[in-house]
């Protein structure tokens, strides 16, 4: 008997609305958008600096716009979560076993959020927010 | 979308909306009537597949499988799907039920509500009704070499291969796979490339890696390390959520994925350094960065 097996295309453009579980993905990736939006103004900043202080003012200006306020809360929406997925996922990477047991991934996942609180209070330190 | 019944049927009143709903029997374990949509491709006579509606009369315990049994026994004979061990154990019996990848024999009919529809495995060509065509994920099991290769050989006379308690549980999860392809089902770039190693395959290869018998890791780097390998994976996570014998491939990928960027590191940042994947093209190799 001949075989003629049937192929279902995986739909290349609809298929992530399939599952639950694709919509996380994309939406994990789509934050991916902001940052790298904000790593552009990161650079936009860094070239108005070294423009001389005219530049830099005007620069300062526009952060303070209501557009500008608004992009940098949704950037950050974007890269906690962005940060969050990945620390969950460290446990998985990065797994550390000792004698025939491995610590809790809790415990890993964890050690990155305390890393990412302590990071974070020495930047805005040195940024003197406090 | 439900087609010509099939050619023999008991005699059920259907509830009226299509639920599935207890026949509570006295005594005994309740009984309920199940709906169940199938997926039907006769590759002799049909060119499309189509879905044809049963209705059964199930006990409460019953799982997908049992249904399906039943109707093949009293309903419709023609009906093909695989299965053998009804214990989550041998791996066959996976299909897409409410369009999730599952073991019918552990997917417990009381856990769905209404019409149960029943799918082959997705990704895979389908060979007859929910039977599907599992070539090509043996094909890619193969290309892992997913045995030991020792590092040095030795005669018998020499004794056995040792391996403490600590070594095994470095991979003991990796290697409780079933090969059921439940993974491949759920797993997006598979179905976008199919030329994707996949999760199953992948994990094995990582299983022997970790295995402190095994010196074998240089020549799977080279179905590794590659864009078909690891690097195809973006991480959507659905293979560990689906897979019944909590293997975690995605945790086994993205181990992989850390062990070859050193590799690569150390391969063409570090003067003189050379890697496990010292045989494999630069070609390859840049997909990395
Ligand atoms: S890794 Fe899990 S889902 Fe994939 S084939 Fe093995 S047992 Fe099945
Ligand atoms: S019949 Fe063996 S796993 Fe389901």
């Amino acid at each position: 008997m001949s075989r003629r097996p049937l192929v279902r295309e995986c739909p290349p453009t609809t298929w992530y609305f399939r599952q639950p579980r694709y919509l996380r993905y994309m939406s994990r990736e789509i934050t991916s958008i902001f940052v790298g939006a904000y790593c552009v103004l990161l650079v936009v900043g860094l070239q108005r600096l070294s423009a001389g202080p005219a530049a830099w003012e005007a620069f300062l200006l526009g952060l303070r716009s209501a557009d500008s306020i608004v992009f940098h809360l949704l950037a950050l929406a974007a890269a906690s979560y962005h940060a969050a997925t990945w620390f969950n996922a460290t446990q998985k990477a990065m797994p550390v076993q000792i004698g025939e047991d491995f610590v809790p991934g809790n415990l890993i996942s964890g050690a990155h959020y305390v890393a990412w609180a302590v990071l974070s209070a020495v930047i805005l330190y040195l940024a003197g927010v406090f | 979308m439900s087609n010509s019944p099939p050619r023999s049927q008991p005699p059920l009143a259907a509830p009226p909306g299509g639920a599935a709903a207890s026949l509570g029997r006295p005594g005994g374990s309740s009984e309920r009537l199940v709906q169940l949509e199938v997926l039907r491709y006769n590759p002799d006579t049909d060119t499309e597949a189509r879905f044809q509606r049963y209705e059964v009369v199930c006990q409460e315990e019953w799982v997908v499988l049992d249904a399906l049994n039943k109707i093949k026994a009293d309903i419709d004979p023609t009906l093909n799907y695989r299965w053998s061990c009804h214990m989550a154990v041998c791996g066959s019996c996976g299909m897409m039920i409410n369009g999730e990848p599952k073991l019918s024999c552990h997917a417990f009919l009381r856990e769905y509500e209404g019409v149960i529809r029943v799918e082959p495995l997705a990704h895979f060509p389908v060979e007859r009704d929910l039977v599907t065509a599992p070539d090509d994920f043996m094909e890619k099991l193969k290309r892992v070499k997913p045995y030991v290769i020792p590092k040095e050989k030795k005669p018998i006379s020499e004794g056995e291969y040792k391996q403490t308690p600590a070594q095994l549980m470095k991979f003991r999860q990796y290697s409780m796979c079933i090969n059921c392809m439940l993974c491949y089902a759920a797993c997006p770039q598979y179905g976008l490339t199919p030329t994707f190693i996949g999760p199953a395959a992948l994990t094995l290869a990582h299983r022997y890696n970790l295995d402190s018998r095994d010196g074998g890791r240089k020549e799977r780097q080279e179905i590794v390390a590659t864009h078909e390998g690891v690097w195809e994976c973006t991480f959507v996570g659905a293979c560990s959520e689906v897979c019944p014998a909590h293997v975690d491939p995605a945790s086994a990928l993205q181990q992989m994925k850390i062990t070859s960027s050193i590799d690569w590191i150390v391969e063409h940042l570090i003067p003189g350094g050379k890697s496990a994947r010292d045989t494999v093209s630069r070609e390859d190799a840049g997909d990395i960065s």
